[in-house]
């Protein structure tokens, strides 16, 4: 290998520091005791994580591997927001991963979880589609193995092969628009495409397709099926990072892709992605009222919020670039706080995730609650939240690109998804419990389940009124 | 730093107060010493406008300061004041001093309440003072919130109900107001979000402003308790505890007008020119509707509400008569509505906590058994029915007045209707008035109830006398908002003569 290869991959900042990260976690798995409780194996983890998160930021672009590789600043700073979302996901998995039943595992689920994000890394610094997809299958099938990590307890399995198979379904369909777009073009080059693009029947064809199986990922209606059962079947730390780190980073890949690769047939994508978006928003809020089980519910949540999400990419300007990753960041930190209150309740009551469970929980647990107050309100977007200001964000950008009536359906959605959340800071603070007394004892949360929630409370409350972040994303957005 | 931060800043660390406070009369305390401070500040600030419009500071906007906030869209947090601004700071103070007063006694959760209820003034003073868009929705949006659960958890009656109703109705019309806001944003070139400069720019094309016009007076309107979007004030106002319905129909109401005169039709006035007429025709059946709801309710609160109704009707039909007079009849009737229905609120919260009962048909005779609070409630019904010598006199005069300066039929037949309320509003008051207060009371547990405490009198005789100084010597406020509504009232006129 000659010198400048070497120092080519050298240059892969933050995929190689995720590498490292993973094979020392593999080692340090094999070294220690299996049935021992794993309490600073997980500490080790999450400080490697947290170095991990500040390796990532690469101040230049730069294109590797005959332009198979192509990374930009901006999506640097993504993959910074999606290590950190991880982090976050981590700290609040040491009280599940600490049972009983799920110690001997805890090896295989870090480094699962990492492989996935490895994957998605790969996918959003992607300049050919054949690294996109690998990417997107290296971040797909290992995450059916950690759907499924509870596989003895309530319907993890049976969760994990409904992701699985769903997430072959929607691989296939991406493959097949692949094809035809090669068929069609004769590259899969990124930089290439676009000048080969008509607009021809068979390429409209290869977008649909290639939107559809985006769609599932990202799920969003029509392609949301899965979504419920395998958030409600999958442990409550997974759930989160499917819905938090998952989403964002297929999110972020469509964006980028749609506007760089496929800037001829604009019309053609910005009306699917704009009815898409409508559709998710609606059917997901509709659906989410009738939810009592708060994993499903949250499910529907995060499928309308996938809905508001790509608005950034119909709008597909700068501002929409930097909005979207903004709202992603901000999605991370109130999705991720109210999985952790979730999961911390449910670990400590033994399986407890219905919404009439938390009636009464204000005079139990005030700190829990009040978390998850904040964290819904971010969700649906009350200032001083951050979730105020990335939603007034992203609807500005929609909104200068001339989606008025889309915007102001979303607009009109928001208050439907007030309404859920209400239900939920109405069963905590003002529903009487059955009988007088609410099933959750009160309790003491691990540490790093508290500190999972106080970095995540100080996201809510800081990345809205700290002006500096989002300057920052529509700095990077520019360059890209 | 900028003196009218202060009025954010007091708030804020009121909240950080309560936070640490470990015991009721901690709680208390910091209240009272921080609502304290607003209202010295507020004084001072109306005394320094005064001086400084006297000294001949000619500027539409004074104590102004501006710090970039979110430079890609161009947000910034601008504050500024004028004379409608400084008059309503001064309405909000008084109220957040007296509602810490009238729910002294609060229970349970004494702590949480008052947080929530410094978190509503927070977004309240931070609305008035703001002079940019963003800015100024954020706080009407974090105005809005607590009230989900101030109703909801010390709530009486149908409180979830009302909670739920008010807060997404509320939030409805935020959502016309955004799409408003953005509209207003890039229609006039995406270059400010400031009012006064937007104002100035005037280059929203008109297409855009028949589209935005309706939808950010319709998102302040229905704050403003617009007909037929009024329906979550009454359930609200009745089921939320006395000083939150003191806040809300006292301050919070009167967000609504101050943002359709400031912002839907300061900005777009081609779209009000467009529109105007429509919507004088809803706030003119708001007034004469509520009047006669208020009429036929048993329950005092809800007699209340739907008098508010009425009232906060008069306020968006002066604003769209649109001559000098009836604005400036706007905001002082904004000022004294706010004042009297404060005052009617927490009389009626006192007497519900002794009686336990707000049917009209359930209490009489309460003028021997509680005279103090008696009186305070006569004195409120009178101003309420326009007495002269109490601020209603002042305001509705100043209203009909101004509307009756058109000469049109169509202008001239709804202020004939719209006058009609003063008649309805002297029914449901006396009846009132004559049916609790006086004749016999047969209730024997009724007879052994007290009245009023300390800190009831205190809130109680700070209001009247607000109530019968602005009555009185109406003149130094309203030349405070004639001075300010005449540059926004002539840039109106400019397009609709």
């Amino acid at each position: 290998m000659n010198n400048s290869n070497l120092s080519a991959i050298l240059s892969l900042h933050a995929e190689l520091s995720l590498v490292v990260v993973l094979v020392v976690v593999l080692l340090a798995d094999l070294l220690r005791k299996p049935d021992a409780g794993g309490r600073w194996f997980r500490v080790m983890v999450c400080l490697l994580m947290g170095v991990q998160v500040f390796l990532d930021l690469t101040p230049d672009a730069r294109s590797l591997f005959g332009g198979m590789y192509v990374n930009t600043p901006f999506t640097s700073v993504v993959k910074s927001i999606l290590s950190a979302g991880t982090l976050l996901v981590f700290l609040q998995c040491g009280e599940w991963l600490g049972r009983r039943d799920t110690r001997f595992r805890q090896g295989e689920f870090y480094v699962l979880t990492l492989s996935t994000l490895l994957g998605m890394f790969f996918m959003l610094s992607s300049g050919h589609f054949l690294m996109f997809y690998i990417g997107l299958e290296t971040a797909s099938i290992p995450m059916a193995c950690v759907v499924a990590m509870d596989k003895y307890r309530h319907h993890s399995a049976e969760a994990g092969a409904k992701f699985i198979l769903s997430s072959m379904f929607s691989s296939a369909l991406l493959l097949y628009g692949l094809s035809l777009l090669y068929g069609t073009c004769g590259t899969l080059y990124f930089a290439d495409v676009p000048g080969l693009l008509q607009g021809s029947p068979l390429q409209q064809l290869a977008l649909v397709l290639f939107i559809a199986g985006m769609g599932f990922k990202m799920s969003l209606v029509p392609f949301h099926l899965w979504t419920a059962d395998v958030y409600q079947g999958a442990p409550t730390g997974v759930t989160a990072y499917l819905s938090v780190i998952s989403k964002g980073a297929a999110a972020v890949a469509l964006a980028v892709v749609l506007r760089f690769v496929f800037p001829l047939m604009k019309d053609d994508w910005t009306l699917t992605i704009a009815v898409l978006s409508v559709v998710s928003i609606t059917v997901a809020n509709l659906m989410a009222i009738l939810q009592g089980d708060m994993k499903r519910f949250m499910a529907f949540s995060s499928i309308s919020q996938a809905g508001y999400i790509v608005l950034g990419a119909l709008a597909g300007t700068t501002q929409g670039m930097a909005s979207m990753a903004y709202y992603i960041a901000v999605y991370v930190v109130a999705n991720v706080a109210v999985f952790a209150v979730i999961s911390t309740i449910e670990q400590h009551t033994g399986g407890l995730t219905s919404r009439d469970d938390y009636r009464g929980l204000y005079r139990t647990n005030p700190r829990l609650t009040l978390v998850m107050t904040l964290a819904l309100f971010s969700l649906g977007g009350i200032p001083p939240f951050a979730g105020f200001f990335s939603k007034f964000f992203i609807f500005a950008a929609a909104f200068e690109e001339g989606w008025w009536v889309v915007v102001f359906l979303a607009l009109l959605n928001t208050i439907i998804s007030l309404y859920y959340y209400l239900l939920v800071v109405k069963a905590m603070y003002i529903s009487e419990p059955e009988d007088g007394r609410c099933v959750v004892a009160p309790m003491r949360s691990a540490p790093g389940v508290r500190l999972c929630l106080v970095l995540c409370v100080a996201g809510i409350c800081a990345l809205g009124l700290c002006s500096g972040f989002y300057e920052g994303l529509e700095y990077w957005a520019e360059a890209l | 730093m900028n003196i009218l931060s202060l009025f954010v800043l007091i708030p804020a660390l009121m909240l950080l107060g309560l936070w640490a406070a470990r015991s009721i009369n901690q709680v208390r305390g910091v209240m009272v010493a921080g609502a304290s401070a607003l209202l010295a500040l507020s004084v001072w600030l109306t005394v320094a406008y005064l001086q400084a419009r006297g000294a001949g500071e000619t500027a539409e906007m004074l104590f102004t300061d501006s710090v970039m906030w979110y430079a890609p869209l161009h947000i910034c947090y601008s504050v500024g004041v004028d004379g409608i601004s400084v008059v309503m700071l001064l309405l909000s103070a008084i109220i957040v001093f007296t509602g810490t007063f009238a729910s002294w006694k609060l229970q349970p959760l004494t702590k949480e309440y008052f947080l929530w209820f410094t978190l509503l003034s927070t977004g309240v003073f931070g609305f008035f003072i703001s002079t940019d868009l963003f800015t100024m929705f954020m706080f009407y949006e974090v105005a809005l919130i607590p009230m989900y659960l101030l109703i909801g958890v010390w709530g009486s009656g149908r409180k979830e109900y009302a909670a739920m109703k008010l807060t997404l109705m509320l939030m409805g019309g935020s959502a016309f107001l955004l799409i408003g806001i953005l509209g207003i944003y890039y229609g006039a070139g995406a270059q400010t979000m400031d009012v006064v400069e937007l104002a100035r720019l005037h280059n929203i094309p008109e297409s855009m402003q028949h589209v935005f016009f309706p939808a950010v007076f319709l998102g302040f309107g229905v704050l403003g308790a617009l007909f037929p979007f009024h329906t979550w004030s009454p359930d609200g106002h009745a089921s939320a505890p006395t000083a939150v319905s003191m806040l809300h129909a006292g301050v919070l109401m009167k967000l609504g007008g101050y943002g359709c005169f400031r912002v839907a039709m300061y900005l777009m006035p081609e779209g009000l020119a467009a529109w105007g007429d429509f919507f004088l025709v809803l706030t003119t059946i708001s007034v004469v509707y509520g009047a006669f709801s208020a009429v036929v309710q048993t329950d005092l609160k809800y007699i209340n509400a739907y008098s508010s109704v009425s009232h906060c009707g008069l306020v968006l039909f002066a604003l769209l008569m649109m001559t000098r007079t009836s604005c400036t009849g706007a905001i002082l009737q904004m000022l004294s509505h706010g004042l009297m229905t404060a005052l009617f609120f927490a009389l009626i919260g006192m007497i519900y906590g002794r009686t336990h009962t707000r049917d009209v048909r359930e209490l009489s005779g309460l003028m021997k058994i509680m005279p103090f609070l008696a009186v305070g409630y006569v004195v409120a019904g009178l101003a309420n029915l326009g007495l002269p010598g109490l601020s209603g006199f002042v305001a509705e005069m100043t209203v009909f007045v101004g509307s009756f300066e058109h000469a049109d039929v169509f202008h001239r037949t709804c202020t004939i209707i719209a006058t009609t309320s003063i008649v309805v509003t002297a029914v449901y008051i006396l009846r009132v008035v004559g049916k609790i207060l006086f004749g016999t009371c047969h209730n024997p547990a009724h007879l052994k109830l007290t009245d009023a405490t300390w800190d009831e009198r205190l809130a109680v005789i700070c209001l009247i006398v607000c109530v019968a100084g602005l009555g009185l010597a109406p003149w130094w406020v309203s030349d405070a908002i004639g001075g300010s509504v005449e540059p926004i009232v002539s840039h109106l006129l400019v397009l609709n003569p």
